[in-house]
């Protein structure tokens, strides 16, 4: 098993509320990660690291390293546009852009463009029509939407169930073709059959993907990940196998929490 | 009184207010039209002025009244959306930000002969552009300015975060979302504020007196350093100034129309292209 992601003594505050505190954890390639805790234990905070998303919020500051392929994301040289292109996030709240199914999904292939090696030198070029609509047809069909979308593709993204704009939003993710999609409690706002199309989904990504998933669900967890980290107040408590995290806990806190006994 | 007589009673003094607005609309329209429609010709809008404007047509006042708009939409549009866009995406919370945002709510209520008097000093005087359309067109700038950047920090503002948040996790950059999502969504409200800024340049008489417009002009100004006639100050001419004032009541409200139907003819431009847009960029 590769290591995908490796965090180490991770440390966020928002002024001076120490929001994540020295957290190190290890995320395996091609499997599904949940992280799992009480709300304000810093799931979200710790996600939003991975690809540099608190970078937006002004009294944020983050210490630590976060290793993606052997380097630290957080490193001066490195660009962040490509940290963001190489790792996904989908949203709690389906959040797609007012604009056609289409363009929801070309948008961001449109704007990183195609980068060639001609004749020994990298080019970036546009894509042509034909490849747009196969990367479009292709990222709906991997987030399982292709089939009730395609005759629509020029309707607004926003006439969509909320089911279906949060696989738009999946697929919208897809299209640029990250490495990992971190999901940011993606059901939460969505009904049971929807949610179960996007726990089916979200198993089959991880063929291709690494999957994080931040879920308040403890079923949720125990159906589709492979391996869990419980967080709380800003610590990250246990991390291990799934079937161990809620059969046998090492630890206490994180006992208290899958069976429902935390105040 | 039971509870479903107050509800009526409320619903119909708020349609009453609202029915008010209109009847004002109404009644003002009404004048303009039954007093001035007759005088309204082919050569009403397209002749010089003639007899110390008491004859003649108005064309001199039409086109100084629209290459003030004109000027006013070429410099308060692009800096109005700009100075917005700076205050939401860059400083939302910062001191400057609050700084600017509080100069902006002042300068909006600062009453339009002021304008006049700074376009005074400031174009005709020390830049040295002297009476002329641009100073009076620059003066008006500033003066819808704050409309402007209210309208739009407003529109830009009301762009949800998720949307950005959306957009930077795709890779894509501050100006790139701005430019991409933030700006396109808040269009319909910039054009809002681009009707109303257009409007109130177009209706002002104060600011003119002091920057450049003329009474009466033979001639339609041939750059923008020449002298200029615009229609609310040849209203006010001649419901003032004129030598026979009841001789003139006709062109007064003529005048008073196409000031009106210009104001509603732009309007009407930038009233279809919201509408576009917001068709467009469905919520
Ligand atoms: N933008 C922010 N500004 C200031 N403080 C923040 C911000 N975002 C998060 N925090 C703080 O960081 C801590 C962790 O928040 P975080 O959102 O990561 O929790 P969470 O585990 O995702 O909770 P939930 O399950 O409710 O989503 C909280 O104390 C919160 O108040
Ligand atoms: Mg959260």
């Amino acid at each position: 098993m590769t290591t995908a992601i490796h965090a180490e003594d991770l440390n966020v505050y928002f002024d001076k509320n120490h929001a994540l505190k020295g957290v190190t954890m290890d995320i395996n390639k091609n499997e599904v990660t949940a992280v799992i805790g009480p709300s304000g234990c810093g799931k979200s905070t710790f996600i939003r690291c991975i690809n540099r998303m608190n970078d937006l919020i002004t009294n944020c500051t983050v210490n630590g390293k976060v290793m993606v392929d052997g380097t630290d994301i957080n490193d001066d040289d490195v660009d962040v546009v490509d940290v963001r292109r190489r790792i996904g996030m989908v949203f709690q709240k389906p959040n797609p852009f007012p604009k056609s199914i289409y363009e929801n999904v070309a948008y961001a292939p449109r704007l990183h463009g195609i980068v060639e090696t001609v004749d020994g030198k990298v080019k970036r070029r546009k894509h042509t029509k034909q490849e747009l609509d196969a990367i479009v047809e292709r990222s709906l069909r991997r987030a399982a939407l292709w089939e009730e979308v395609k005759d629509r593709l020029d309707k607004g993204g926003m006439t969509l169930s909320g089911g279906q704009q949060q696989r738009l939003c999946i697929a919208r993710t897809l299209s640029i073709d990250p490495e990992i999609i971190l999901f940011d409690e993606p059901c939460s706002a969505l009904d049971p059959i929807a949610t179960s199309k996007i726990e089916d989904l979200l198993v089959d990504l991880k063929k291709d993907y690494t999957v994080v998933i931040v879920t308040h669900s403890m079923q949720q967890a125990a159906r589709i990940s492979d391996r869990t980290a419980f967080f709380y107040m800003g610590e990250m408590v246990e991390m291990g196998d799934t079937k161990q995290i809620f059969e046998k806990p090492a630890r206490e806190l994180t006992e208290q929490y899958i069976t429902g006994r935390m105040g | 009184m039971n509870r479903k007589h107050k509800e009526m009673l409320y619903f119909t003094a708020f349609r009453a207010c609202a029915l008010l607005v209109v009847l004002a609309l109404v009644i003002l329209v009404g004048y303009m039209v039954t007093g001035g429609l007759g005088k309204i010709s082919l050569e009403f809008l397209t002749e010089m002025p003639r007899r110390a404007n008491t004859e003649g047509g108005i064309l001199p006042a039409i086109m100084g009244t629209f290459y003030l708009m004109v000027i006013v939409l070429v410099v308060s549009v692009p800096i109005g959306v700009m100075s917005a866009i700076y205050l939401v995406e860059y400083e939302q919370s910062s001191w400057m930000g609050r700084m600017f945002k509080l100069a902006v709510y002042n300068l909006a209520g600062v009453p339009s002969i002021v304008y006049g008097l700074l376009g005074l000093s400031i174009f005709v005087g020390y830049l040295g552009f002297g009476f002329s359309l641009i100073s009076a067109g620059l003066t008006l700038s500033i003066m819808t300015l704050p409309l402007m950047i209210t309208a739009s920090r407003e529109a830009i503002s009301a762009v949800p975060q998720s949307v950005r948040d959306a957009s930077t996790a795709l890779g894509a950059t501050k100006w790139q979302t701005i430019w991409h999502h933030v700006l396109p969504y808040a269009l319909p409200g910039i054009f809002t504020g681009i009707i109303l800024s257009v409007s109130r340049a177009a209706g002002e008489t104060a600011p003119l007196m002091l920057t450049g417009v003329a009474m009466s002009l033979q001639t339609l100004p041939d750059s923008f350093f020449d002298s200029f006639m615009a229609l609310p100050y040849h209203l006010f001419y001649m419901a003032t100034q004129s030598s026979d004032l009841l001789a003139t009541r006709p062109l007064q409200y003529a005048t008073a129309l196409v000031l009106l139907l210009l104001v509603l003819g732009m309007n009407m431009v930038a009233i279809v292209m919201r509408k576009r847009y917001r068709d467009k960029y469905k919520w």
